[in-house]
């Protein structure tokens, strides 16, 4: 330790890892301390641009296989917290902080318009700790750390949505239910690192990957390995442990859902990505079965299961809070076939899932703030009356179907691709089924927008444009991210490759 | 199982019967404190776990003495797994004023905390909302 | 509690003292056990006390709830920037031994000082918002129906 003080001064390029983390950090208390509403909000939009920068200027050092490690207080590793930036974490932080940096400017009218005036200021410094926490779960490369950054995002949200109590009390209901859910998962994988930490004696990833090396067949480490994927799936939403997500989702103020849909349900399928394929071999044998004989079916089942239970919501918000747990079944089935290409098109769905949902919940918001409601029997006829606000629901609908020329065809092109690339045909046949399947609720939706005859005596006007243009720029990126897939292929590429190369350099 | 297999691992049945027992709480009671009450022992049992296993036999406290002149024949316990649990206590306390601070909103709005009166009042709910003739906001509060 | 003489007079002499340990255990808290969760624990407990005995307004008024929250934020900041300090000095996030390069020890001694002294304030904010917090709720049964 005490030679760390000789060693050369660092630069801010090489704080960059930490300083993604940190900015927002500090920001939170910041709002508090100001108490000021607008200026809360600049502090968040700002925090929320620097950790952006921060992470693209990371992920272009990284895209060539590079690995950034980051030794918090001068420790080094093992011993010591690291923060290890390589392409996967890379991709998923610019994800995660370029939704928060399109969101936010939305947010401020949409808060306005939901949340009492009082409450802005905690709003804002809540949803700068949650965006802390999300980023501080992918950049860490210490097993615990993960569970402490995983609490304090998760704690914040369970906030964040018991503010949506203003509008509906079943807010408060759903955010008990998750706040019970979660900290059960949390605690499973609390669990999962305690058996970890006693068969090697370490939480440094990197470290851990090398000690488990030859431990296929210790149960110490099956049981880590048990509990750290039923603790992340929670968090996740896999199939059976979604419980949570549909009333979260539906009943929490609209930026919160944006938010949360965007990005929470990614951070967790990162972290299930990390453990399963740099953490755990993926040729031990239990976690072979385990991806055989469990994620996969449970991923079909998620396809179809719930994108038939969101084709039967009357509640727009509901809908695409079962979509969005269909989605995950095809992050997971990625996951399931365990190929290079199959890894690319898990973590490009992230991000492909992630923009898309984005618009799909901002039009959600826009409805609600124009119409009291998200219910589709009061949006007949919008098409007309707010024809911007339907036109990005519009592209966003395609994309979560996958229609080519938008950026959900290409993660579900890849992901049939790898179904081919190990012959089951029939897995291919699935996933274009169940897309049929997000064609009969995404219709449903236009349907009421555009062919019904709008309710007499209502007029819906567009919303402001602090909210339209947020909203444009993810539909823009949809389509862009549809036909240029340079930038998302390679980076998904590389992230798959680094994820499988473990943490061994 | 031998006699000597069950007490050699105390530590760890004891961990499993606390889990079970919160655990259990948990799912089978619709009383939302009750519930707190559970997920607290379910957590309790993680940290006791966690705990028992940073014991080394014959370890003493790991407090290193003023002047550093360490006796390398003393068996220090390992701290690391105390200092994790540290954390976990806090985020613990934190997670249990957020769930009681829920409830005691809940108890404002729906005017109970048993589980199975609120699943009554939020299908209630639901059917105002799907039924066509209901109010156009269907019973938001 | 107005008629309760004993309970009064004890309290007014005991919140010295507890606040006086609280920052006993403070500020040893590098050397011995302590640190800034107990100590803010402990901190918040006298205010607490006070509370309970002399009424919510009457604490209020020693600990208004909008400073609670200031306080809440200046402590994690003070934890935050000690690292942010060291980060201006060219090293790695709160290592303290940058603080002086010529004798690290004294630099890990300050950093960990102001880091604890940070999570105190903290803790202590945070108790004595939650008590606000749930205690500033009326009551579902009033105190003559028991």
């Amino acid at each position: 330790m005490a030679n760390a003080a000789v060693l050369p001064a660092l630069s801010i390029i090489d704080q960059l890892p930490l300083l993604t983390i940190v900015v927002p950090m500090v920001a939170g208390p910041l709002c508090v301390l100001f108490g000021n509403r607008h200026i809360a909000w600049l502090l968040a939009f700002l925090a929320s641009l620097a950790s952006f920068l921060f992470s693209a200027h990371m992920l272009l050092q990284v895209i060539d296989g590079d690995v950034l490690s980051y030794h918090l207080g001068g420790w080094a590793p093992p011993l010591g917290i690291e923060y290890r930036v390589d392409a996967a974490n890379a991709f998923v932080l610019l994800l995660i902080s370029g939704i928060s940096t399109v969101i936010l400017p939305y947010a401020r009218q949409s808060v306005a318009h939901e949340i009492k005036k009082v409450s802005h200021t905690l709003f804002y410094c809540c949803y700068l700790l949650c965006f802390t926490g999300l980023l501080g779960v992918v950049v860490t490369g210490d097993a615990f750390n993960v569970f402490v950054f995983l609490e304090i995002s998760s704690l914040s949200t369970y906030v964040l949505i018991a503010m949506g109590a203003e509008r509906d009390r079943r807010a408060l209901t759903s955010a008990y239910d998750y706040l019970i859910l979660g900290t059960i998962g949390a605690t499973f994988f609390v669990i999962g690192i305690g058996f970890l930490y006693i068969a090697t004696g370490t939480l440094n990833m990197t470290d851990l990957a090398v000690r488990l090396a030859d431990m296929d067949g210790n149960r110490t480490v099956q049981a880590g390995f048990a509990f750290i994927v039923v603790g992340m799936g929670l968090k996740a939403a896999i199939y059976p442990l979604h419980l949570w997500l549909p009333g979260a989702y539906t009943y929490a103020p609209s930026v919160v859902t944006v938010f949360l849909a965007a990005t929470a349900t990614k951070a967790a399928i990162y972290v299930l990505l990390r453990f399963m394929f740099s953490v755990f071999q993926p040729e031990f044998v239990f976690e072979l079965h385990t991806l055989t004989w469990i994620i996969m079916p449970l991923a079909i089942l998620a396809m179809f299961a719930a994108s038939l239970i969101a084709a039967f919501q009357t509640d727009l918000k509901r809908l695409l809070a079962y979509s969005s747990v269909a989605q995950v079944g095809y992050m997971i089935l990625g996951i399931g076939l365990a190929t290079k290409i199959s890894l690319s098109a898990t973590i490009i769905h992230l991000f492909n899932h992630g923009i898309t949902k984005a618009v799909l919940f901002m039009v959600v918001g826009a409805f609600v703030m124009r119409k009291g409601s998200s219910f589709t029997k009061n949006l007949n006829g919008l098409g007309k009356q707010m024809p911007l606000t339907c036109a990005a629901f519009v592209v966003g609908g395609l994309s979560l179907i996958g229609v080519p020329g938008t950026a959900g065809f290409i993660s579900k092109w890849l992901l049939i691709d790898a179904a081919l690339e190990v012959d089951l045909w029939w897995l291919a046949l699935l996933i274009v089924m169940s897309s049929l399947l997000a064609v009969v609720y995404v219709w449903k939706t236009v349907e009421v927008l555009y062919m019904n005859e709008p309710d007499e005596g209502t007029i819906a006007k567009e919303v402001p444009m602090s909210m339209l243009i947020p909203m444009w720029v993810m539909a823009i990126a949809c389509i862009y991210f549809g036909l240029n897939t340079d930038i998302t292929l390679t980076s998904a590429s590389v992230a798959a490759d680094s994820l499988l190369r473990g943490g061994v350099q | 199982m031998s006699m000597q297999f069950i007490l050699s691992h105390l530590n760890y049945w004891l961990f499993i019967i606390l889990m079970m027992i919160g655990f259990y709480i948990v799912v089978a009671r619709g009383n939302y404190i009750k519930k707190i009450v559970g997920l607290n022992v379910f957590q309790v049992s993680v940290f006791m776990f966690y705990i028992s296993i940073g014991k080394v036999e014959g370890g003493t406290a790991p407090i290193f003495p003023v002047d550093m002149d360490i006796d390398p024949n003393v068996v220090y316990s390992n701290p690391l797994p105390h200092v994790l649990i540290l954390t976990a206590i806090v985020v613990g306390i934190a997670t249990t004023s957020l769930g009681l601070a829920l409830i005691v909103r809940i108890r404002e709005e729906f005017g109970t905390i048993e589980e199975d009166e609120i699943l009554e009042i939020e299908s209630k709910l639901q059917q105002e909302e799907n039924s066509a003739e209901g109010p156009a906001m269907g019973g938001r509060a | 509690m107005r008629h309760h003489l004993l309970l009064r007079v004890i309290t007014k002499l005991l919140v010295g003292p507890i606040i006086l340990f609280a920052l006993y255990v403070q500020f040893h808290g590098d050397y011995s056990p302590g640190g800034g969760f107990q100590a803010g624990v402990i901190f918040a407990v006298a205010f607490i006390l006070f509370g309970i005995v002399f009424g919510l307004e009457k604490v209020k008024l020693v600990f208004p709830p909008w400073l609670v929250h200031k306080f809440a934020a200046i402590g994690v900041l003070l934890y935050a920037g000690t690292g942010i300090y060291s980060l201006m000095l060219g090293s790695q996030y709160l290592n303290y031994s940058a603080f002086t390069p010529d004798h690290p020890e004294h630099g890990q001694h300050w950093g960990i000082l102001v880091v604890e002294l940070g999570v105190g304030i903290t803790v202590a904010a945070v108790m004595v918002a939650i008590y606000y917090a749930f205690a500033a709720r009326p009551p579902v049964i009033s105190d003559e129906d028991w």
